[in-house]
């Protein structure tokens, strides 16, 4: 366009300017998900996520070494060490030993426990704590710190979300789940689809264009009108909820567009490589799967990934056909949505969750994201 | 049997089956049925070739049949009768549309709904049509797009975890971990809100989520079109001294007015359909119901399949303007 206009202008600025801003609105809600999936549930709930990338100012209660840590050094009893475990230091700006009177003192200041006994704290967490009589009691005494804190991220969520033997969350069973209901579901109807679109492509027999006209009306019908009659059906034919159940309803569907798609890309497919075949005798079984379904591939990858990222991310058709009241065979977006109502507060465990599911589909888009592209361009009815 | 297993099993079986059928079908017809030998050859081949086109159909138009065309029916009939204890059904004629209309909380839904048609379509198509001309421009453009297109793969219930974190509310006294009220705050607001509570303004708060994720589709779809549109146009209206905007309004949007109706009517269907935003932020309370959710809500909490068949039944009608539509285009694509 500059070309064409032939000069820059102030007006190239603005576009780039707004154009970034446009980016960093769509883009700012997702990082924000993500940032606060490796953070800890204290610092999620006491700062917003995009204050992590700064150090913080943080009061921590801290506790020194037990009294059979203690040494006797002429005549007085000792304990020395540091506050901080090791990775988890903070710059103490002032510290206290009493809950009411938690920054009394600066670092280096000697102040006096309840217990009897001197105590020292440097600002890089090392303190000392002596007393003429020996220390007792199991525990070491509470040190409160007002520290600042380097930025600091943690794999902890994942690692009890995805790989904690109790699984408490349920997503690691949710993920395969997901898994278990979103192959078949996106093969099966690929290969109805593939070659019902070839009859109604290459095909001539009456009514070709009236099933057409159909696919398309029902490209659009709501599934919510097929919940109640067609549950009713799987348990007549004896196979309720459950997983065969949710795959047959995935493939109903997925039909409609799938056929669409393929079709629409099958006609336009040169028609003498069709008809040089007839002439040499093929059988219209040997065109579909040795010419027509190679050159599909396009096509048949576009509807590929829509249909994974649409049952993957697939929510009521799950809740009605699969998930029973066992609830043994829970999906990541059913199981997200009983997060958000009884651990809504816990933002570290809803974050991680919901960013493992969300993690697949992303992965996917950004890997196939040219087909996605060409399958939308085809199958958006012009 | 182990899930996934069971899963492995039923991919073989289909699609198995599925090569199987239409592999031993075809055979059945070639070699059993009308061989290509003998004295009826000819007439053979040809019979073959008028079923055959059925048999490579039968598969999709079964299954179409059963999970999308006979559900319409039988949820017409449906919202024409109500249970009664022991497990019949009888027929009441319009009463379960009369019930419907009789409570607050379906006209709530119609309402909202409405406003959900008006906004959601007109910002996604909006934005998507800013983002689209502006990525044209730049060299960065193809990232940019790939971001702002990124929410498409996002679950709608991963989108409403991602929003509920922006909507996040903090009591006063303590540093906010939602950005909206952190900027609001910021701006010399003076107490956090809850968003999702306030009745109305909550609505466009969901409804934001839904934009998020459409605007990348529209963009998409614009995008394509815009660059079909010929430079000649283009170049004249510069000749004759244009600028930018006039060219944008003038030039460019009215040659790609059908993709935009397009791309309008295709989002509209999805804001019809709208369920698992609702649902999961929340779940049709403060006064956000949707029709969607309003006929979940009937069918699988109330358990009363008259009235939530009737709610389905009005999602349909809603929808079938648009369905004739595409179906005319298509039919006129053809011809």
């Amino acid at each position: 366009m500059d070309s064409i206009v032939g000069k820059k202008s102030s007006l190239t600025w603005a576009v780039h300017i707004s154009l970034l801003i446009l980016v960093l609105l769509w883009v700012f809600p997702t990082a924000g998900l993500l940032v606060s999936s490796f953070r800890t549930s204290d610092q999620i709930a006491t700062s917003g996520w995009w204050k992590s990338f700064a150090p913080s100012v943080q009061n921590q209660t801290l506790r020194a070494a037990p009294s059979n840590e203690q040494k006797e050094i002429d005549g007085k009893f000792v304990i020395e060490g540091n506050l901080f475990e090791s990775g988890k230091a903070a710059q103490i700006s002032a510290w206290g030993v009493s809950s009411r009177e938690i920054d009394v003192f600066k670092p280096g200041d000697i102040g006096e426990l309840r217990k009897g006994g001197q105590v020292t704290v440097q600002a890089n967490g090392d303190y000392r704590i002596e007393h003429t009589e020996a220390f007792t009691g199991k525990r070491g005494s509470r040190i409160f710190i007002t520290g600042t804190q380097d930025p600091e991220f943690t794999m902890d969520n994942y690692r009890s979300v995805l790989f904690d033997p109790n699984n408490a969350e349920g997503m690691a069973k949710a993920f395969f789940n997901t898994l278990t209901v979103t192959i078949p579901a996106t093969v099966i109807p690929i290969l109805v689809a593939a070659f019902a679109a070839y009859a109604l492509a290459w095909m001539n027999f009456p009514g070709r264009a009236l099933l057409i006209a159909c696919v398309v009306g029902l490209l659009v019908v709501p599934l919510q009108l097929a919940l109640i009659p067609l549950l009713r059906f799987h348990n007549d034919i004896g196979i309720g909820k459950g997983y065969l159940g949710v795959w047959m309803a995935h493939t109903g569907f997925g039909l409609p567009l799938a056929i669409y798609l393929l079709r629409n890309y099958m006609v336009g497919l040169p028609k003498d490589i069709i008809e040089n075949a007839r002439v040499d005798g093929a059988t219209e079984f040997q065109i579909f799967t040795k010419i027509i379904l190679p050159l599909s591939f396009p096509a048949l990858a576009s509807f590929a990934i829509f249909q994974f990222l649409w049952t993957w991310n697939d929510l009521l058709v799950a809740l009605v056909f699969l998930i029973d009241s066992s609830g043994e065979t829970t999906v990541m977006t059913k199981q997200i949505v009983e997060l958000l109502g009884t651990r809504g507060g816990n933002w570290e465990i809803l974050a991680t969750s919901a960013f493992v599911s969300i993690a697949v589909p992303l992965i996917v888009f950004f890997a196939m994201q040219r087909y996605l592209v060409r399958g939308l361009l085809a199958g958006s009815v012009k | 049997m182990h899930p996934a297993l069971q899963g492995l099993l039923t991919i073989i079986l289909g699609v198995g089956g599925c090569v199987g059928y239409f592999y031993f079908s075809n055979q059945f017809l070639d070699k059993v049925l009308f061989p290509a030998k003998g004295p009826n050859a000819g007439k053979n081949i040809n019979r073959a070739n008028v079923i055959r086109p059925w048999l490579f159909l039968f598969p999709a138009l079964a299954a179409l049949g059963l999970y999308l065309a006979y559900p319409v029916v039988e949820t017409l009939r449906m919202s024409m009768m109500e249970r009664v204890p022991g497990g019949e059904q009888r027929f009441v004629g319009l009463d379960n549309y009369r019930q419907m209309a009789s409570e607050p909380k379906f006209w709530e839904a119609i309402k909202n709904n409405i406003m959900w048609l008006l906004i959601v379509p007109a910002l996604s198509t909006a934005f998507g049509l800013l983002a689209a001309q502006l990525s044209d421009r730049v060299r960065w453009g193809n990232i940019a797009k790939s971001l702002i297109f990124m929410p498409m793969a996002i679950s709608f219930v991963g989108a409403a975890v991602i929003w509920k974190l922006v909507y996040d509310t903090r009591p006063v006294e303590q540093d906010q971990i939602g950005v909206l009220n952190a900027m609001y705050l910021f701006f010399g607001g003076s107490e956090p809100n809850t968003w999702l509570t306030m009745p109305f303004w909550n609505n466009l708060f969901l409804m934001i989520v839904l934009v998020w994720i459409q605007t990348g589709f529209a963009m998409v779809i614009l995008s394509a079109a815009l660059r079909g549109i010929p430079e000649e146009t283009v170049e004249a209206a510069v000749i004759d001294g244009a600028n930018p905007f006039q060219i944008f309004f003038k030039i460019k949007v009215p040659q790609i007015k059908g993709t935009i109706v397009v791309v309008w009517t295709t989002i509209t269907i999805v804001v019809l359909k709208v369920f698992d935003i609702v649902f999961a932020m929340t779940n049709g309370q403060w006064e956000t119901q949707v029709l969607a959710n309003y006929m979940y809500d009937k069918l699988f909490r109330a358990n009363d399949w008259g009235v939530g068949s009737a709610g389905a039944m009005i999602i349909m009608l809603l929808v079938t303007p648009i369905l004739i539509w595409n179906v005319y285009n298509a039919r006129q694509e053809m011809n």
